[in-house]
């Protein structure tokens, strides 16, 4: 049953696009060697090519270049071997040159698509129109001062790229989907560090409604909006805005919109009223953008594995898919389980990461980044456990120790004297001594009481102070029962 | 094609250069003159033919990542008609 | 006695090295004939001075321990479009106001690594645009040549670079730097009766140059003679990673070139170039440069460049279009001239009409009219393909020459009250020269004669892409056949 919103007129569906901005991870600008690091002091990261000064000229940065072909290549898209660079001109107190320097007629990825995950298990194809690269603008501080806006070219020239979905999306669910799928494969590249709340990723969301059967009708741009849920709710706030103004008989104007996060509703931008008229033309002062096949093609062999590859070879290792969904969504859990992982078995590690080491994470507030204890750590756990150096109750003692010493359990086990004891003669002695101060139990056992075989598992552990292997005890204290 | 001062308005407002309303039909005018002259253009028959953007360099040349600019704020400020601290400022925005 | 005015700058160089005369005398040399003349040519807006004093002693100092560049001590004059640190810098426009570079254009610090003094910024029309020099905000350049018939009248330099050609022409500056983006370079040295090189685009970094019309915009010298001219050219060309559309090619002895002769050179004579009610002197004076390189021993072939004729009006689109954009930047809001404004919109929108000229208006307001949504193809994607058309024909045309001689301009230079009320008819100044900068290819002009009235008169020689030798080789031809050795009323 596909999602609808339900009007006066009855069930509307709703036509979802999303144009994202992304960061490229890179330490110098697109076209300047300043640096593009985060928080900095106010115009210190400015070189005059960002601040539009005259005679100033730019030069593209290969690595900008690089990260916009890697995140096509992850998007299954087209790499245009020629693209070319074209000026968006139009005015504005952070835009310092008069134009942003992008990608308009000729962009460097074409066509490709994503693969979403719906909460009811489905899947669904969203397509991608394109990606290009282009100049970020300056940023305008609106709250310092009654009558004055204040003007930071910092990120002025930081490269981004602009991801351009097809209006394949119908839910907020989808394109919350779409938003959290892309953020992952970028991630999982290393071409955005998908930081909503830095402005690293930002998103413009056009939405438009229908009724059943429809073509498309007029739509609207929500600009600038910066969390996955924000770009959920403001889907759905547009789109009941739109059934209303469609509704009492009226026409929705395209235009740009923001979202207000504090009413939840979208209101139109005061600024943007000037019908914009962005005369593009190719920047003559940057010749056309060219590829080799070979470069490209050495940068799809160097690929990472990305988030869909990974959740197949999850699954035939036999994970579920819950713990498979879990261990894939950031890419660093991804390699910390493949840590704990390696050269053991990986339900066992995917257990344990799941498991114990996610609540710990939930328990102290940590993060992946910054684990209570180190992926290393936790494999040596699971190696004492297989080996049955350590019991598996005795495991969860030994983490807990571990998230409060930062020590090896090979150590701790050795410091603490907790190695599981497996010798059987030793065991056996134990079950002899337990055996002579419960003379009357044992008589009892022998003559049929079976349910006494637990009192003597229990007080053979407890003389051995947890440490005795519990397969042994019982396997010696049913031979020495007998 | 030929221009109106409506049109010469529109333009002067995408160019952010202010018009007295009085001076309008003579730019028109002068509009008029020269784009009449460019007109002759469309007498050329350039179907098919690769539009020339610019000389030079054929292909762009690529720049190390590396970070060689920047850390002058004084240097960037020091032309400014008007600044709040490290700050150029303008009036107030309303968006 | 030979005063030090009257040495070239290959001569200047060769006394310098000797040590018979010294920087600091030659510089106080112009500098005394700045002082004098300025208030009246006009051609300097900023005078530097102290500066040249300091950099002149620098200079002897080098000199005397046997050092220094290939324009050590050389005094130099920089068109106010290139940017130099620590002297402000005016593209003639109100709108920079007291703008002062933090850092240096690329071909002022070549020229400065290579040992040359800075005399100041010279004028120009308000960001290159104009071909008389009157549409500077510092007022108009004079002309140092005046009609011998009319001594009183005073005449335009030319253009843009008219602030550079009639400093060479009075002997303010013994070589200048000048940039051409549809003839802003060989025009006013025409009209000054001194020599100027547009190069190949791409040969001279655009890095910290005032931008007009990105694509076409050229830097290059305007000196006394084509030796003149090669020497500053050797020190101002070269590859600059910061300009991404330099070309990375070696540069020649450009210098050398100039005696080459044209024996054997196929000169290539283009047909269009003949135009309706063009004055019979310049015709004449087209004939003699022909028979002058025939008689050098190079051979005359008729050449057909068949879209000359659109050239003008494509220049007239292409460049506004991108000087729309280019000149964008001045907003008043992180350097330059601001004026006050209610809001942002009324700031930007009365700092430009206060900041920016007329002419530079209209040719911004005609960018953005011919960029605008729905006239875009008509206009400018037309434009920049019959520029491909244009370029196509001089392909075409290096099958058959090696060169291409034409003359420089359509007139002698013309009264400062003149052409002034219909901008196409300033426009048609450039209708020899622009062809040039659209297909990117290097052009000189070389003063070959006087009119009747007794104005210096100039041909231009065309190369192919990064040939400026034979450029210089026929220049040269040219220069020495001509025998070129009047000098303008005024002069220091």
């Amino acid at each position: 049953m596909s999602y609808t919103l339900e009007g006066k007129t009855g069930p509307w569906e709703i036509v979802v696009g999303l144009e994202v901005h992304a960061q490229v991870i890179s330490n110098s600008k697109l076209f300047s060697g300043a640096a593009t690091a985060f928080g900095a002091e106010p115009n210190s990261q400015v070189s005059f090519i960002d601040a539009g000064f005259p005679g100033m000229l730019p030069t593209i940065n290969e690595v900008c270049i690089a990260q916009a072909v890697r995140t096509g290549l992850g998007l299954k898209a087209e790499i245009n071997l020629w693209s070319r660079f074209d000026r968006k001109n139009y005015f504005y107190a952070d835009l310092p040159q008069g134009y942003q320097i992008s990608q308009f007629a000729h962009p460097i990825v074409g066509k490709g698509e994503i693969e979403v995950s719906l909460a009811d298990g489905s899947t669904k194809m969203i397509g991608i129109t394109r990606l290009h690269l282009e100049q970020d603008a300056g940023k305008s501080i609106h709250d310092q001062h009654p009558s004055k806006s204040f003007i930071d070219l910092n990120r002025s020239g930081v490269a981004l790229m602009e991801i351009v979905s097809e209006p394949d999306m119908r839910s907020p669910e989808e394109a919350g989907a779409y938003l959290t799928k892309l953020r992952q494969i970028l991630r999982y590249l290393g071409t955005c560090d998908g930081n909503m709340d830095e402005g690293s990723m930002r998103a413009d969301v056009n939405v438009s409604v229908r009724k059943a059967g429809e073509g498309f009708r007029t739509r609207c741009e929500v600009k600038n909006v910066n969390s996955i849920r924000f770009v959920m709710q403001a889907v759905e706030a547009e789109a009941l805005r739109q059934i209303e103004v469609w509704e009492a008989g009226g026409t929705v104007d395209q235009e740009t919109r923001l979202f207000d996060t504090n009413r939840g509703v979208t209101r139109s931008m005061r600024s943007k009223e000037d019908a914009h008229d962005y005369r593009y033309f190719p920047d003559p002062d940057l010749p056309p953008l060219v590829l080799e096949q070979s470069w490209v093609d050495a940068l799809k062999a160097s690929l990472p594995e990305l988030p869909d590859e990974r959740r197949a070879r999850y699954l035939a290792l036999g994970l579920t898919p819950y713990d498979v969904h879990v261990l894939t969504l950031e890419k660093e859990t991804a390699v910390f389980f493949e840590t704990v992982a390696k050269g053991r078995d990986a339900k066992l590690a995917a257990n344990w990461v799941t498991g114990d080491f996610f609540a710990a994470l939930n328990r102290l507030k940590r993060d992946i980044s910054d684990p209570p204890v180190t992926a290393e750590h936790l494999g040596e756990l699971l190696d004492l456990l297989s080996d049955n150096t350590i019991s598996g109750k005795l495991a969860k003692d030994v983490f807990e120790i571990m998230i409060e010493t930062g020590k090896s359990p090979l150590v701790l086990v050795e410091e603490r004297g907790l190695k599981q004891v497996t010798d059987t003669g030793a065991i056996e002695k134990v079950i002899a001594e337990v055996m002579a101060a419960n003379e009357g139990k044992v008589a009892e056992y022998r003559s049929g009481k079976d349910k006494l075989f637990g009192f003597f598992v229990g007080q053979t552990m407890k003389a051995s102070g947890g440490k005795a292997n519990p397969a042994m005890v019982n396997e010696l204290l049913k031979k020495m029962l007998a | 094609m030929s221009v109106d001062t409506a049109a010469i308005r529109r333009i002067a407002k995408l160019a952010r250069i202010h018009v007295e309303e009085e001076a309008l039909p003579g730019l028109a005018a002068e509009f008029n003159g020269i784009l009449q002259w460019i007109e002759q253009l469309q007498q050329v028959d350039t179907s098919g033919v690769e539009p020339m953007a610019g000389g030079g360099a054929t292909a762009l040349r690529w720049r190390a990542d590396e970070v060689t600019d920047g850390a002058q704020a004084e240097r960037v400020l020091a032309n400014a008609p008007e600044r709040e601290g490290e700050y150029f400022s303008v009036p107030k925005v309303v968006e | 006695m030979t005063r030090l005015t009257d040495f070239t700058l290959a001569q200047a160089r060769d006394a310098l090295k000797a040590r018979s005369i010294s920087a600091r005398e030659l510089t106080q040399a112009y500098l005394d004939g700045i002082a004098a003349l300025n208030p009246r040519i006009n051609a300097y807006i900023t005078v530097t001075p102290e500066l040249a004093l300091a950099q002149a002693d620098a200079s002897d100092a080098k000199l005397a321990a046997g050092q220094g560049g290939s324009l050590e001590g050389i005094p130099l004059g920089i068109k106010d479009l290139f940017c130099t640190e620590g002297v402000r810098t005016t593209a003639a426009s109100r709108i920079l106001g007291e703008f002062t570079p933090p850092y240096e254009s690329t071909v002022s610090g070549n020229l400065k690594r290579d040992g040359g003094i800075f005399l100041g910024k010279l004028n120009l029309d308000e960001f290159a645009m104009g071909s008389s020099n009157a549409t500077s905000a510092f007022g108009p350049v004079e002309n140092p040549w005046s009609r011998a018939n009319d001594p009183a009248k005073r005449l335009v330099p030319g253009g843009s670079s008219g602030g550079s050609a009639a400093a060479i022409a009075a002997r303010l500056a013994l070589g200048t730097t000048a940039t051409d983006t549809g003839g802003s370079i060989r025009q006013p040295a025409a009209f000054c009766g001194v020599a100027g090189i547009k190069p190949t685009y791409g040969r001279c970094s655009r890095f910290g140059v005032v931008a007009f019309a990105s694509s076409l915009d050229q830097a290059g010298p305007i000196a006394r003679d084509v030796t003149d001219c090669a020497l500053m050219l050797n020190s101002m060309a070269g590859f600059d990673p910061k300009d991404s559309t330099s070309v990375d090619i070696a540069v020649p002895d450009f210098a050398a070139a100039v005696a080459r002769g044209v024996k054997g050179l196929r000169i290539g004579i283009p047909r269009e170039f003949r135009m309706d009610g063009m004055p019979a002197e310049i015709e004449a004076l087209w004939q003699q440069g022909i028979a002058w390189l025939k008689a050098e021993g190079a051979s005359i072939v008729d050449i057909s460049l068949p879209h000359t004729k659109y050239a003008l009006p494509t220049y007239y689109i292409v460049a506004p279009a991108e000087a729309s954009s280019n000149l964008a930047r001045y907003d008043g809001v992180r350097f330059g001239a601001r004026e006050k404004g209610a809001d942002l919109v009324e700031l930007y929108e009365k700092t430009r009409a206060a900041g920016f000229g007329a002419e530079v208006r209209r040719r911004i307001m005609i960018g953005t009219y011919v960029l605008s949504a729905g006239y875009y193809d008509a206009y400018y994607l037309k434009a920049q393909q019959v520029r491909a058309l244009i370029k196509r024909d001089f392909d075409l045309a290096w099958e058959k020459c090696d060169a291409i001689l034409t003359p420089a301009t359509p007139s002698a230079a013309f009264g400062l009250d003149e052409k002034h009320d219909d901008p196409v008819a300033m426009y048609l100044n450039d209708v020899f020269t622009v062809t040039a900068n659209l297909a990117g290819i290097p052009g000189m002009a070389v003063p070959a004669g006087l009119d009747a009235n007794g104005l210096p008169l100039a041909l231009q020689v065309l190369g192919k892409p990064f040939d400026e030798e034979t450029v210089f080789a026929v220049s040269g031809a040219v220069e020495r056949a001509a025998g070129f050795k009047a000098t303008p009323q005024v002069m220091a």
